[in-house]
């Protein structure tokens, strides 16, 4: 790790450069038409999701998987065509550990060192290195079928960084991460962004996409829907909060609709059966106050009246109209009342 | 980044070695793979030779004499249905995902594990004849001979263990790549000289069996360990190890790219 900063003249290069990407399984369409340009040095999240496609465009990019048509440029190096070169500067990991429980997590991470060719010794001081940095010096020559979920997840992780890859692909990174890994992965993900290295990752939630990255996309059903940095993602689509309110009376509900409209940033919604409306907006505590006054002018009573940070399911129904989750798990938006705006 | 070739074959034989490494660990690791493997054949030698051997009728000489260095062969026919329960084992739990990803050819990962099963196989030959040995086997043909004939009974093995390589890679997970080999290694291994002696079989069968592989190499290994003409079978039993390394060294390297598409 040098701690030469870089300044951000330095990282304006297309770092992945993908472009009408499309592939399908059999009659299902995983990608559809999909564009996206990220410069090097960016944390980039792509938002979405299960099933929406995230993962085969990690494939994709990591050369696992070719797109039917259309390219990807991932360090400047064709994915189907110079799929080898683009093999040497990246590193990946996926949605689970990739590691071999016979081995050891020393022999484990060398073996992955020497296959990115890095030698014997170089790999073996690199092995010890990262066995240290993520807390797993004390197991290093344990069998990894003794390791706990945590550590195998800390241990592939690991194995991905070996190499110091320019571009580190990490799909829903934080799935199955106890607390302490998930910090340590944030460092990592830190830590990459530096010296112009990319960082590529995937997550269905928009609490981490905005915590982690400094660019996100939207993805559902194989199409980016929306990219852009994190705040022009709140200001398209939904704003940095959440307004919920319950009317008593849910027969005024169209009319408390047509009263709030237009203090949304994005969609406002309203569920006819619960009398709630919910309100996409920027700086939502400021909107309070109003929001009393204009229902009160009408004679609408609130029963409650909240304010939560977006879900991806509240970005998504502001965008497409439809939740994230509708056919996977037709979730309900879950009240959290009385939680503040973070 | 113009490396010249020259590197890039030490890389690629690096490789080989280190997938090699990783796949013979396993072996002496997990103690059992082996240890269970050596087992089964060494009931079925004892069953085989005792059960039925004295109902089969070889011309002469004892059962053991014709019936082991047939065996040997079996035991690497047998072998390469292993390799695709491995590989199958490592694509269920994503490591073939992590080596796809590595800057390494998809030659070098498969090269690793057949050099592996090599190793396993020798490893096995050498327990049958110790086994067989001590049943009254006797080479009658002097060490040169018996030593070309493992040589070949293992490059045969190779030769399978690229079938093994294709089935391991192609099926869903373990339980099928075990039952997917048995489909095709018991036809090879009865329906040949191995056991009987062709002409006791029906006309059609004797068809099959004059075309299986697994003749001219159980022929040969045969003439090797106790005297008698080579020339032929050990011509079909080249020929068919090319083919078969040809065919199926192509199908596994396509597949190995094409793997999740």
């Amino acid at each position: 790790m040098s701690n030469a900063t870089n300044s951000n003249e330095v990282c304006q290069n297309a770092s992945i450069d993908i472009k009408g990407i499309n592939k399908s399984y059999g009659k299902l369409q995983a990608l559809n038409n999909v564009d996206l340009v990220i410069e090097q040095g960016t944390v980039f999240a792509l938002l979405g999701p299960n099933g929406s496609g995230k993962t085969t465009l990690v494939r994709i990019l990591t050369t696992l998987l070719r797109p039917d048509s259309g390219s990807a440029h991932v360090a400047g190096y064709d994915v189907v065509r110079e799929a080898h070169s683009v093999r040497s500067v990246i590193g990946l990991a996926g949605q689970y550990p990739a590691v071999d429980e016979i081995l050891t997590g020393k022999e484990n991470l060398e073996m992955i060192g020497r296959l990115y060719h890095l030698g014997k010794s170089v790999a073996r001081a690199r092995a010890k290195e990262l066995l240290n940095r993520f807390d797993l010096a004390e197991a290093a020559n344990r069998q990894v079928k003794t390791f706990s979920g945590g550590m195998r997840r800390r241990l592939d992780l690991a194995a991905t960084l070996i190499a110091r890859p320019s571009i580190l692909f990490l799909d829903e990174p934080t799935t199955g991460l106890d607390p302490r890994s998930r910090l340590g992965l944030w460092e990592v993900i830190a830590a990459q962004a530096k010296d112009c290295n990319t960082v590529f990752l995937t997550t269905q939630y928009l609490e981490e996409a905005d915590r982690l990255a400094n660019k996100i996309a939207i993805i559902d059903k194989g199409r980016v829907l929306r990219q852009g940095t994190n705040q022009e993602l709140k200001e398209c689509c939904g704003g940095d909060t959440l307004i919920k309110v319950r009317i008593a009376d849910s027969n005024k509900i169209s009319k408390a609709s047509d009263v709030l409209e237009d203090l949304a940033a994005g969609k406002l919604v309203s569920y006819p059966d619960t009398g709630e409306i919910t309100i996409p907006a920027i700086n939502g505590p400021s909107l309070m106050p109003e929001i009393v006054r204009r229902l009160d002018a009408h004679n609408i009573i609130i029963a409650e009246l909240a304010l939560k940070p977006p879900t991806l399911d509240d970005v998504f129904l502001s965008i497409t109209g439809h939740t994230a989750l509708e056919n996977a798990e037709a979730k309900q938006n879950t009240h959290i009342t009385g939680r503040d705006d973070k | 980044m113009n490396i010249i070739t020259g590197s890039s074959i030490m890389n690629s034989l690096s490789d080989i070695g280190v997938m090699t490494r990783r796949n013979m660990l396993r072996y002496i690791r997990l103690p059992q793979l082996l240890v269970f493997n050596a087992l089964l054949n060494v009931v079925l030698l004892l069953l085989f030779n005792y059960v039925f051997g004295g109902a089969i009728q070889t011309g002469g000489i004892a059962y053991i004499q014709y019936f082991l260095p047939g065996f040997m062969v079996q035991t690497v026919v047998f072998g390469s249905t292993q390799t695709s329960v491995g590989l199958s084992e490592d694509l269920a739990k994503g490591m073939i995902d992590r080596f796809r990803s590595l800057p390494i050819s998809r030659l070098a990962f498969i090269t690793g594990r057949v050099i592996t099963d090599a190793v396993r196989y020798a490893v096995l030959i050498t327990l049958m004849i110790i086994v067989g040995s001590i049943m009254g086997f006797r080479f009658e043909n002097g060490i040169m001979p018996v030593l070309s004939g493992i040589g070949l009974t293992i490059l045969f093995g190779i030769a399978l263990t690229w079938v093994g390589v294709f089935i391991g890679i192609s099926v869903k997970d373990v339980e099928t790549a075990q039952v997917a080999g048995f489909v095709w290694v018991f036809p090879l291994v009865f329906a040949s000289s191995l056991y009987v002696p062709i002409e006791t079989m029906p006309s059609w069968l004797q068809v099959f069996s004059n075309i299986n592989p697994v003749t001219p190499m159980v022929d040969t290994m045969r003439a090797l360990s106790l005297g008698g003409s080579i020339s032929a079978s050990l011509w079909k039993t080249l020929a068919w190890d090319a083919a078969i390394i040809l065919i199926f060294l192509t199908l596994a390297l396509r597949r190995y790219k094409s793997i999740g598409q």
